[in-house]
C-alpha cells in the first residue's frame, strides 16, 4: 500500500505561505501579511464553526433520508473563509457544489442549499444580489464562466478605475481534479490573454474522488500558472489568515487592472467526496490523522486562547449559535414544501414566452382535470 | 405517548437495502437526534445513520445481518410525550395537502402554523420521507379523473389503472419506490387507504413502450435501474424465456422444490456453519435450479492439442499493440468461440416460450464466468463477434477485474448469449457445465497442460510432450441436435489446435 501518499506529500506545504502555523502561531511571510486585526480572526472562527456545524447537520439529514445527496466540506473551511473574506461586496464569485463556505459566506440561506440537496430547489438564490454564482455541478465549467464574467467587467468599465468602491473582480472557485478538465484550461488561457480580473483558486484538497493528486499532476498545481502567463502561488488552505492574506492580493490586483492569478489551496477533504462515497476504500487512517494535526479550525482556536483574542464566553456562544442555527436548519428543512411541476415555469426564462404561457395553462388545466381524491 | 419510526434511508445514490451491521443502541436507550443508532453496510459502502429522533428506543425492528429493503421501519423511538398527545399538535382537522401554489418562501412556519412534509397524512408521527430515492406518498398516489379528461396521459403508463385490486401490495419490494410496508401500528387512521396502495412504476417512456410491444407488465418487474427505475434491459430480461418469464411452465414449481429436495436437517449449530442464502449466491442457486429444470441438457467434450494457441499467445504477448494487455488461452478460445457460434448460430440463440419461438441471435454478447470473493458472476462481453482480438483482450480484462472487485453491475450480466467457463484456472480437466439461463450453449475449458500426445504418421509417428486441454460443450437439446453441438466443439477445438483454420470459417 505504500505508494508515496501516506500523508502529507513531500514538501507539499514548503513552497506555501503560511501565516499561523498548527499550533496557533503567528510567523511572518517576506511577500503576504494579513491586513485583519483580532476581530478579524475572531469573525473566521465564528464562520469556520457555523459552516462545519451545517456541513455536519446536512450529513446528518442526508443519513437520514432528508437529503438526496451532500458533498461535505469538512476540512476546507480556512479555504473557503479566508477567500469569501477577501471578496468584497461587487466581486462575484462562481463556486463548485462544495463551496459552502463561499455561499454562507456571501449570504446564501443554507437553507437553500439543503432545498437543493433536497431536490426541491432547482438553486434560486439570488445570484446578482449576493454576488455569488449557483453551484457548478458539471466539474470545471465555471471556469469559461468566471473568464467570461470577468472580461465582461472589464468591458464594463469595472476594472482598474482606481475606485474602490466601483472596481471588481470574480473568484473563480475549483477543485484539483477541475484541473484536467478542458473548460478550466481554457478559461485560463482566456483569463490570461484578455487580463480579464479573475481569481482562480483551486482548493487542492488532494483527491479527486479517489483519485489521488499525485496521480493527476506530475508537477505542483500551482506551476501550472506560469505556462499559462499569470503569477501562481501556493498556500496554506488550512491557514484562514494566510488564504485571506494571499486572495486579498489577487484580488487587489485583478481589480486594479493587472490580471489574473492562479491560487492553489493545499488542503486536505477530510470527509467523504460526497455523502454516496466511502473514502475509507481508498484512503488510508493515518493520512486523515496526519491532517486531523493540521485542522484550521483548532489553530485559529489555539491562537484566539494564547493571545486572549478571544475567552471562553466567546467559544461557547460560538457554539450555541452553530447548534441553534442546525436545530433551525433541521426544524425548516423538514417543513420545507414540496414544489409543484407548475412552479419551474417560472424559472425558465425572465419573463415567460407566449408558448411558456400556453404550456403553463394547459399543464393547470391538465392538473385541474383529476377530481381531488379527499 | 408518540412514537416515531426511522425508516431505513437510502444513503448513497438509488440504493435500495443495505444490511444492519450493528446497533449502536439498545431498547430502553435514551437518545438524542443525530445520535448514531446503526451501522449498516449498502452496496457502496458501511455508513452510520444518525437518529432524526430524540427519545426513548422501544423497539430494534431489525436484526443484525438482516437485509432491510429501503423504506422499511428499522428502530421506533418513543418521544416521552404524554400518551394521547400528538407530538405535533395539529390545529387543523383535516389532512394538510401540499399547497401548489407559490415559490417557496423559505420563511419557517409560525408556530401552530401546519408543517407540511410528506409524512404529515399519516398521522402525528413524522416519518421520514426519502426525498429522491425514496417512498414518497405524493407520488404514489394517483387521483381518479374527471371523465371526459383528455386520456393521453393515463394511456402513458401500463401500472395506474384504478384498480386497487391490479396493484397487490405483495408487490412492495418494488425497491425504494415501493410504498412503506404495512405499518406495524398504524399510528392514526389514514383518510384514504385505499388509493395509496398503488405502486408507481418509474420507467422512461421508451421501455414503457418496449413493455406494452412485448406484453410485459411492468408492475410485475422489479426495477434494476437507479431508485428502482424498470429499465429496457428488465424488460428485455422479463420477455425472454427461460429467465423470468415461464411461471407456467414446470420451471417454476421444480424451482421451488428442487433446493429442498434433498435430506432435511436440523440445525446443529455446534458442528456447522449457517450462512444467509442472499447477494450472488442466492441469484447463481436460482438461475441454475432454473437452467437446469427448464433445458434439457447434453454435454460433450473434447481433448485436443494446444500448443499452436499457447505459441500464438506468446508471440501476441510480444506484440507492440498488445503492450501491457494481459492475454491469456481463454482469449484464443473466445475469438473461436465466436468463429464457431458464426458458423453454427444455433448455439447463439434462445427458446422464446411466451412466442413458442427459436430466435437466433445476429449478435454475440459472450459470457466469462469469473470468480469472486463474493461467488460466481458472469459479466458477459456485448458485441463480442464484432471485436477485434485487442479490443476482445482489454474487455475481458475489463470485466474480469471489475467482477473480482465486485462491482459487476445487473446490465454487466444481462442479455448474454453464450458463456464460457474456465475451470481450467482451478486445475481441472474438465466438466459438465449448467447453461446461464435464456442461453444456448456454454463452454467449459479444463486446464491446459503438459500431456504426452501422439504426433507424425507412419514412421514418423512419435509420443511428444504438447499442451493439451479438454473442452466441453453443453446446450440446450430443445433447440440444439448433436450435430450441431459437435459441430461446434470440433470447430473450436480445431482452431485451438491449428489457429490458422480460424481462416476458414
Amino acid at each position: 500500500m505504500d505508494d508515496g501518499r501516506n500523508g502529507v506529500p513531500e514538501g507539499g506545504l514548503e513552497d506555501a505561505v503560511q501565516l499561523l502555523t498548527p499550533t496557533g502561531e503567528r510567523v511572518d511571510h517576506p511577500d503576504y501579511a494579513f491586513a485583519g486585526d483580532d476581530a478579524l480572526v475572531r469573525d473566521f472562527y465564528a464562520d469556520m464553526v457555523r459552516v462545519r456545524r451545517v456541513d455536519a447537520e446536512a450529513i446528518a439529514l442526508q443519513r437520514q433520508g432528508e437529503l438526496g445527496l451532500w458533498p461535505s466540506l469538512l476540512g476546507q473551511e480556512a479555504a473557503q473563509i479566508g477567500a469569501v473574506h477577501a471578496m468584497r461586496g461587487q466581486d462575484y464569485a462562481f463556486p463548485t457544489y462544495r463551496e459552502h463556505g463561499v455561499t454562507i459566506g456571501r449570504g446564501v440561506d443554507p437553507l437553500r442549499l439543503l432545498a437543493m440537496f433536497r431536490g426541491i430547489d432547482p438553486g434560486t438564490w439570488d445570484i446578482a444580489g449576493l454576488g455569488v454564482h449557483l453551484y457548478s455541478i458539471i466539474i470545471g465549467t465555471q471556469g469559461l464562466q468566471a473568464t467570461g464574467y470577468g472580461m465582461g467587467l472589464e468591458r464594463d468599465g469595472l476594472v482598474g478605475s482606481g475606485d474602490p468602491e466601483r472596481d471588481a473582480a470574480v473568484v473563480c472557485f475549483f477543485g484539483d481534479g477541475a484541473t484536467s478538465q478542458g473548460d478550466i484550461n481554457e478559461g485560463l488561457v482566456f483569463a490570461s490573454s484578455f487580463n480579464a480580473p479573475v481569481v482562480f483558486f483551486c482548493q487542492n484538497n488532494q483527491w479527486a474522488i479517489s483519485e489521488p493528486i499525485e496521480r493527476q499532476s506530475r508537477a505542483p498545481l500551482y506551476r501550472r500558472a506560469s505556462g499559462f502567463g499569470m503569477p501562481g502561488v501556493r498556500v496554506d488552505g488550512n491557514d484562514a489568515l494566510a488564504v485571506h492574506a494571499v486572495t486579498t492580493a489577487a484580488l487587489d490586483r485583478a481589480r486594479s487592472g493587472n490580471g489574473p492569478t492562479f491560487i492553489e489551496a493545499y488542503t486536505y477533504r477530510m470527509g467523504a467526496h460526497t455523502t454516496s462515497d466511502d473514502p475509507t476504500k481508498y484512503r488510508l487512517d493515518h493520512e486523515l490523522a496526519q491532517w486531523r494535526e493540521r485542522d484550521p479550525i483548532s489553530r485559529v482556536r489555539a491562537y484566539l486562547e494564547a493571545t486572549g483574542a478571544a475567552d471562553e464566553a466567546f467559544f461557547a456562544a460560538v457554539d450555541e449559535e452553530s447548534d441553534a442555527l442546525a436545530t433551525r436548519l433541521r426544524r425548516d428543512c423538514l417543513s420545507l414544501p414540496e414544489p409543484t411541476l407548475a412552479e419551474t415555469f417560472d424559472w425558465v426564462y425572465a419573463t415567460k414566452s407566449p408558448e411558456l404561457v400556453e404550456q403553463l395553462a394547459r399543464h393547470e388545466e391538465y392538473v385541474a382535470s383529476f377530481e381531488e381524491a379527499r | 405517548m408518540a412514537t416515531n419510526e426511522f425508516r431505513l434511508p437510502d444513503p448513497g445514490e438509488g440504493l435500495v437495502e443495505a444490511e444492519i451491521i450493528t446497533w449502536r443502541v439498545a431498547v430502553g436507550d435514551e437518545i438524542k437526534i443525530n445520535d448514531i443508532v446503526v451501522e449498516i453496510e449498502t452496496s457502496k459502502s458501511l455508513v452510520e445513520l444518525p437518529s432524526p429522533y430524540a427519545g426513548t428506543v422501544t423497539a430494534l425492528l431489525a436484526d443484525e445481518g438482516q437485509m432491510v429493503d429501503v423504506g422499511a421501519p428499522i428502530i421506533a423511538i418513543s418521544d416521552g410525550v404524554g400518551d394521547d398527545v400528538p407530538a405535533e399538535p395539529a390545529d387543523s382537522a383535516e389532512p394538510p395537502e401540499h399547497q401548489p401554489t407559490g415559490k417557496h418562501d423559505f420563511v419557517p412556519p409560525m408556530p401552530g402554523e401546519k408543517m407540511p412534509s410528506l409524512a404529515d397524512g399519516e398521522g402525528p408521527s413524522r416519518v421520514a420521507n426519502l426525498v429522491g430515492y425514496g417512498p414518497r406518498t405524493t407520488e404514489a398516489r394517483r387521483r381518479p379523473r374527471r371523465s371526459g379528461a383528455p386520456a393521453t396521459h393515463a394511456a402513458a403508463s401500463s401500472s395506474n389503472g384504478d384498480d386497487p385490486a391490479a396493484h397487490v401490495p405483495a408487490q412492495a419490494p418494488v425497491s425504494s419506490y415501493a410504498l412503506p410496508a404495512e405499518p406495524e401500528a398504524p399510528a392514526a387512521p389514514t383518510p384514504e387507504p385505499e388509493p395509496d396502495r398503488h405502486v408507481t412504476v418509474l420507467a422512461k417512456p421508451p421501455v414503457r413502450k418496449l413493455a406494452r410491444d412485448r406484453g410485459v407488465d411492468l408492475t410485475t418487474l422489479t426495477g434494476s435501474g437507479p431508485g428502482g427505475v424498470v429499465t429496457r434491459e428488465d424488460v428485455d430480461r422479463a420477455s425472454r424465456p427461460a429467465p423470468a418469464a415461464t411461471p407456467d411452465a414446470t420451471a417454476a414449481p421444480a424451482a421451488r422444490t428442487a433446493p429442498a429436495g434433498g435430506p432435511t436437517r436440523k440445525a446443529d449449530p455446534d458442528r456447522e456453519t449457517r450462512v444467509p442464502i442472499k447477494g450472488v449466491r442466492k441469484a447463481t442457486a436460482e438461475a441454475m435450479v432454473r437452467s437446469a429444470f427448464t433445458a434439457p441438457h447434453v454435454t460433450e467434450w473434447v481433448t485436443c492439442d494446444v500448443t499452436a494457441t499457447m505459441e500464438l499467445v506468446e508471440r501476441l504477448r510480444d506484440r507492440r499493440e498488445f503492450r501491457g494487455v494481459k492475454i491469456s488461452p481463454l482469449l484464443v478460445v473466445a475469438k473461436a468461440v465466436c468463429v464457431a457460434l458464426s458458423r453454427v448460430p444455433q448455439l447463439n440463440a434462445y427458446w422464446d416460450e411466451a412466442t413458442q419461438e427459436i430466435a437466433t441471435l445476429h449478435y454475440v454478447n459472450l459470457g466469462i464466468a469469473a470468480a469472486t470473493p463474493r461467488g460466481l458472476v458472469v459479466p458477459n462481453l456485448k458485441g463480442a463477434d464484432e471485436m477485434t482480438l485487442l479490443e476482445m483482450a482489454q474487455a475481458i480484462n475489463a470485466i474480469v477485474s471489475t467482477a473480482r472487485e465486485g462491482r459487476t453491475s445487473p446490465s454487466d450480466m444481462a442479455g448474454g448469449t453464450f458463456s464460457i467457463t474456465n475451470v481450467g484456472t482451478f486445475g481441472v480437466d474438465a466438466g459438465t457445465p449448467i447453461l446461464n439461463p435464456g442461453e444456448a450453449g456454454i463452454l467449459c475449458v479444463g486446464q491446459i497442460a503438459r500431456r504426452p500426445w501422439v504426433v507424425g504418421s507412419g514412421r514418423d509417428e512419435r509420443i511428444e510432450p504438447r499442451w493439451v486441454t479438454t473442452l466441453a460443450v453443453s446446450f440446450d437439446h430443445r433447440l440444439v441436435d448433436g450435430e450441431q453441438g459437435s459441430v461446434f466443439l470440433s470447430t473450436v477445438a480445431q482452431i485451438l489446435t491449428d489457429p490458422g483454420l480460424g481462416l476458414l470459417f
